[in-house]
């Protein structure tokens, strides 16, 4: 039986006061469960970055819950909620933002450096993860030296370094060519998704939907569909 | 050093473009600030010469002298009057004035001419060329082997010159702890020949200069002195007068004051400027740290970092090149009244942790503000 690693309960999000508020999010509830790879997909503008910074413990719903597993994530303190990012949440942003002036082995070991590991086994460690990503070789180049692919790849490196019970990406083949965009989410898909782990991906990208277990569309800031994906008629 | 910090140190130090520009600011501030600082210190050090060289505990004076330089005469009833006080173990007088010597080779040269207490030679310098004794010969002088010893001419013993028609004799080649402020040799005497040898007013002592018979009698002794009318200064009370007068009392001050400021605000414009460029241009990685974790006080001690490691090693590096710079100026220009001292020191410090505190303000609150939603967003 699936198990719930993410709940939704009719989360909103507006921004500004009456009369000029805007409203992101219109009462949004979903189940992501352990063991699945739910994509948000939906025009720009649709809400769908928004409902995801909700669901990662980043932007505080204006009305609605969010658990995590047990947690009730807005429930925690400022200080408790970045912990738990920090531990159970690994995140790859569209626009990677890897530090040029550290070393890519470095970048990726920057979470276990903010749990307070020492310097040179977390850094032995990101070797280890970059050596999973194919990119061993790599470690001591600063990431400008790197290609989309291979930046994209220490991204996932540093999100998967903390063994996260929640992994999001957000866009994550927006700068790359079809080909990269495939092999990312296939290796996504087969190396990183256990039962132990929920994967949730924001994409405009149709070419790799055929990666996902679950469609959700979203439209102006509703869930308008959610669709199973060809993976479950294979 | 925790990871948290040693990634703000790679961060910056690895960013050698603008870690190059941070350092040049802040060493650019230090060494300005120390500069104006020291010059002042050097200049005030330079006034109180007379007062220092000489050492005596309590000087006794008009009470119209503002300076060591600009003597008031003093009745020698003071120096009778002086040395019946309780509590004096001795007293003696001091001359202290100008003069225009005629040299071997007929230029004029002004002097600075101390005359010493005959009896007791009290004031008198260190001789490195003859004998303190020869200071009792027909004539004798006793030549500071200083920064303005080569206007006399590099005399040697034996050297003759004129001094208001009086043929004057180089008997001794002496030093002195620091030189004198106004760019003239000196020459030392004894009171009774200085009297003889250069025109005065009616009164002739320019200090009475008095040693307690223990520190416990020194406020007794100001008290009576000033009950006949006269000023009697402990020697750090005459040097902290001297002081203001030139610190309050003339343009030096100001002027050098405003300079330490200027270098003051320089040093924050370049730093302040550079540093919160540093932050913008991380400001993205900020954000990203704080959405993968890290917490407030994490980023706030990443950025305080930063600015204080740039800032102490823009400080060390302006030190460093200021006391280069004085010792270069010494070395070529004897006359260079530069001296950096620990309130110097203390002052551009304290305005570099200003500078720093200033930068890394801005830098936390621009950090403090990212959303990490901002980061998603792009």
């Amino acid at each position: 039986m699936a198990r719930a690693a993410i709940q939704a309960t009719a989360i909103n999000k507006w921004f500004g006061e009456e009369p000029a508020r805007t409203h992101a999010v219109r009462d949004v509830s979903f189940e992501a469960n352990f063991g699945e790879m739910l994509y948000v997909v939906g025009p720009s503008g649709s809400g769908k970055t928004t409902m995801l910074s909700m669901i990662s413990g980043i932007l505080r719903p204006s009305s609605g819950a969010v658990r995590i597993e047990d947690a009730d994530i807005w429930g925690l303190s400022s200080d408790a909620l970045a912990e738990f990012r920090l531990r159970r949440i690994g995140f790859v942003f569209q626009d990677y933002h890897l530090f040029p002036r550290l070393t890519t082995a470095e970048n990726v070991a920057i979470p276990l450096i903010l749990q307070h590991r020492e310097w040179n086994a977390a850094v032995e460690e990101a070797e280890r993860n970059l050596e999973i990503v194919g990119l061993r070789n790599r470690a001591q180049l600063p990431p400008v030296k790197l290609s989309g692919g291979e930046q994209q790849r220490v991204a996932i490196a540093r999100a998967i370094i903390s063994r996260p019970d929640i992994l999001i990406l957000d866009e994550p083949t927006a700068s790359l060519d079809g080909d990269t965009g495939r092999n990312i989410l296939s290796f996504v898909r087969k190396q990183l998704l256990t039962d132990e782990r929920c994967i949730v991906i924001v994409t405009h990208d149709a070419r790799i939907y055929e990666f996902a277990d679950r469609i959700m569309r979203m439209e102006d800031g509703s869930i308008t569909a959610v669709e199973r994906s060809q993976l479950d008629a294979q | 050093m925790s990871g948290v910090l040693k990634i703000a140190y790679k961060l910056l130090i690895n960013d050698r473009t603008k870690f190059a520009a941070l350092l040049v600011g802040i060493t650019f501030a230090v060494f300005l600030m120390i500069e104006m600082t020291s010059l002042f210190a050097g200049i005030l050090n330079r006034s109180s010469a007379t007062v220092n060289n000489i050492g005596a505990s309590i000087w006794v004076m008009d009470p119209a002298v503002q300076t060591v330089a600009n003597t008031i005469p003093l009745p020698d009833s003071v120096l009778d009057e002086v040395r019946s006080l309780p509590g004096v173990k001795y007293a003696v007088p001091l001359y202290s004035g100008g003069a225009l010597l005629k040299l071997r080779d007929g230029t004029y040269q002004a002097v600075n001419v101390v005359g010493l207490d005959d009896t007791s030679l009290f004031g008198r310098p260190q001789v490195v060329s003859g004998n303190i004794e020869d200071i009792f010969a027909e004539n004798a002088f006793i030549a500071i082997q200083d920064a303005e010893f080569y206007k006399l001419g590099n005399p040697r013993i034996g050297t003759e010159f004129e001094l208001n028609d009086h043929r004057g004799v180089i008997v001794g080649i002496a030093r002195v702890a620091s030189s004198a402020l106004f760019g003239v040799p000196t020459l030392y005497t004894t009171y009774s020949r200085a009297l003889q040898y250069i025109p005065s007013s009616r009164f002739t002592m320019s200090y009475l200069l008095v040693e307690p018979k223990t520190l416990a009698d020194v406020p007794a002794i100001q008290a009576s002195v000033a009950r006949a009318g006269y000023l009697a200064l402990t020697r750090d009370e005459f040097v902290k007068k001297i002081s203001d007068f030139y610190m309050y009392k003339t343009g030096i001050g100001t002027n050098m004051m405003l300079m330490t400021l200027i270098s003051f605000v320089v040093g924050l414009s370049i730093s302040g400027q550079t540093f919160y460029t540093f932050i913008l241009e991380n400001i993205d990685k900020f954000g990203a740290l704080k959405a993968i974790g890290a917490k407030g006080r994490e980023l706030i001690s990443m950025i305080l970092f930063q600015a204080t490691f740039v800032a102490l090693t823009g400080y060390g590096l302006g030190v460093g090149l200021c006391a280069g710079l004085i010792w270069l100026a010494r070395s070529h220009l004897p006359d260079y009244a530069a001296l950096i001292t620990f309130g110097n020191l203390g002052t551009a410090f304290v305005m570099v942790v200003v500078i720093a505190a200033i930068s890394s303000y801005i830098g936390v609150r621009k950090v403090l503000r990212i959303e990490p939603f901002d980061i998603f967003r792009g």
